[in-house]
């Protein structure tokens, strides 16, 4: 089963309205609580992010028996050097960011840490699209 | 430590959760930074925090954290107090600085997570 949500950038106030959405999808379906932690801690970053750094996004939520399939795609600046970017610690997280107790430069890292797949791409000056995916 | 024990050593006003006081929260941690609460992999955990916004209830909800103290006498709002009562989440205040409270729940006997 697949499930959508929109993203408005700079939105502080809805980051986090997908990520429970599909938290509550998760639990319904009796996915174990350590993958249900895993999968939307990582959503939730990520959903950070694009509220952080981004105009708008779509994150689109693929469920099947095997997988949790989640791709994020904004559009905004895009990431430069995405390697940089995967680095803990490196962040370009504006002030009114970090007043929200985020932009450490932990997101990536740590979405990197709770799912079993994930590929980043981006392009600057158009968007950045972040795909994560973890077995059931 | 029982949540009610949290209550009574940071001479706490429970926010909301009334019904959750004997919950056992096994250890604690304390930062202003979510990105550093979303690393941890702890069950039955406290989340001291000066950081009252929206994020610190939804960080509390994706970590599955059951008790959350806001000390600095930081107040909730009602939208965050909304979202708490929503997600079972127990929401204490204190008037304590950080420093004060983790300092007297680690006396008392509650574990860090790390």
């Amino acid at each position: 089963m697949e499930f959508i949500y929109e993203v408005d950038g700079g939105d502080f106030g809805k980051a986090g309205n997908a990520s429970s959405a599909v938290k509550k999808i998760l639990k319904q379906l009796n996915v174990h609580p350590k993958i249900v932690k895993r999968t939307v801690v990582a959503l939730y970053e990520a959903e950070v992010n694009i509220v952080a750094h981004a105009y708008k996004g779509i994150i689109r939520v693929n469920i099947t028996p095997e997988y949790i399939e989640i791709v994020l795609d904004d559009k905004g600046p895009g990431i430069p050097d995405i390697e940089l970017a995967m680095k803990e610690g490196f962040s370009t997280a504006s002030p009114k960011v970090r007043e929200m107790g985020f932009g450490a430069g932990m997101g990536l890292p740590n979405i990197k840490k709770n799912v079993d797949e994930l590929n980043v791409s981006s392009e600057v000056d158009h968007g950045t699209i972040v795909e994560m995916k973890t077995y059931l | 430590m029982k949540i009610k024990e949290i209550v009574a050593i940071l001479d706490a006003e429970i926010v909301c959760g009334d019904s959750n006081m004997d919950d056992e929260i096994t250890c604690g941690f304390a930062s202003d930074l979510m990105s550093d609460v979303l690393t941890l992999d702890t069950d039955k955990m406290v989340l001291v925090t000066g950081l009252a916004n929206m994020q610190t209830i939804r960080t509390v909800e994706m970590a599955d954290i059951n008790c959350i103290v806001f000390v600095r006498n930081k107040k909730v709002t009602p939208e965050m107090l909304a979202l708490a009562k929503e997600e079972g989440v127990v929401v204490l205040q204190c008037r304590y600085s950080m420093y004060n409270a983790v300092g007297k729940l680690f006396t008392a006997g509650l574990s860090p997570v790390y």
